[in-house]
């Protein structure tokens, strides 16, 4: 089920799982592209199962084929649960 | 040890599936028994195994309806379902001029698309987990030619292929994927075209047993097999050789 949630919940999440998956906190930013913090296709897979675990909002290849940063992640997932 | 979580066998309720079944539970997994119409079966086969102090549950749902394997790979009481098997399957036979659309579909449908769609929906909490067991019931039809076979034989193949990428896909986390190729064995699926002179057509002389086929499964399912992936194990007394 999909919920309302907020930009900084998404964030916190988004962040969190990245770190779960080997990312360093201090490299953490909307701005950091996925390749620069080494986050591979795997990855996202695992980030998608989060954010389904999380908001209940499924995210397929398709949808995260053009992403390339973190804030784009987030706000792909925001305007999803919205 | 593994993480807590269940093994899912899918029509466990008689063959192959219920040897699996019973000998995951004796591995100790909690088992889920899972049959379409078969009630009666599968209530044997969590008998068989409680008896011998295990764990199960008898489970309804055509593995060909989105729905139901939604909830057959829903996480329970002991977690997500971290033991795969993908083992329900029909044959329609008929020589390739003569086999119908119908028959054709229904067996991809259920041998090889709810396979792939079983395998997508149980990866999530697998990879998350970093351990996982995913193990294909193929056929060595899958490997060789059948005459009248076609439609069973494309999704075997394709259940192989399958197999062998999304085992790469998903090694580096401790997921393995593996396929078994059962050659003639003693099953409801068979027994029809079953007999005497078959056997002489196999090296080993005789027919194989589900327990035989069920023994190679535990094994690709079981911590030991953790660097096996991606591999399709023959288990036909030698018939492909």
């Amino acid at each position: 089920m999909a919920t309302d949630v907020s930009t900084e919940q998404v964030e916190k999440t988004i962040f969190d799982g990245l770190v779960e998956l080997g990312t360093e906190r201090d490299q953490l930013s909307r701005e950091a592209t996925l390749e620069d913090l080494d986050v591979d296709s795997l990855d996202l897979v695992e980030l998608a199962q989060i954010v389904e675990d999380e908001y209940g909002v499924e995210l397929r290849g398709d949808d995260v084929k053009d992403v390339k940063t973190v804030g784009e992640v987030i706000d792909l997932v925001v305007a999803k649960a919205g | 040890m593994p993480p807590e979580g269940w093994a899912l066998v899918t029509g466990s309720s008689r063959g192959i599936g219920a040897a699996t079944a019973e000998a995951l539970a004796r591995d100790g997994w909690p088992v889920r028994v899972n049959y379409r119409e078969d009630e009666e079966g599968a209530r044997e086969v969590v008998a068989r195994i409680e008896s011998e102090g295990g764990r199960a549950e008898a489970i309804q749902g055509d593995v060909a309806e989105s729905a139901d394997l939604e909830r057959l790979l829903a996480p329970g009481e002991e977690g997500p379902v971290l033991v795969l098997v993908n083992n329900a399957g029909l044959r329609l036979d008929g020589l390739s001029p003569q086999l119908g659309d119908e028959e054709w579909q229904r067996v991809i449908d259920v041998n090889l698309t709810a396979t792939f769609k079983a395998t997508r929906a149980a990866l999530g909490p697998m990879l998350r987990a970093r351990f996982g067991r995913i193990v294909n019931v193929a056929s060595i039809v899958g490997l060789r030619a059948n005459a009248g076979q076609a439609n069973y034989a494309a999704s075997k193949a394709g259940t192989i292929g399958l197999t062998k990428t999304v085992a790469v896909e998903v090694a580096r986390r401790g997921v393995t994927v593996n396929a078994v190729a059962p050659g003639l064995i003693e099953t409801a699926l068979t027994e029809e075209i079953l007999d005497g002179e078959m056997a002489k057509a196999i090296p080993a002389r005789r027919i194989g047993r589900p327990e035989e086929v069920a023994a190679c499964i535990r094994f690709l399912a079981s911590e030991e097999a953790s660097y096996v992936t991606g591999t399709t194990l023959t288990v036909d007394g030698g018939l492909s050789a």
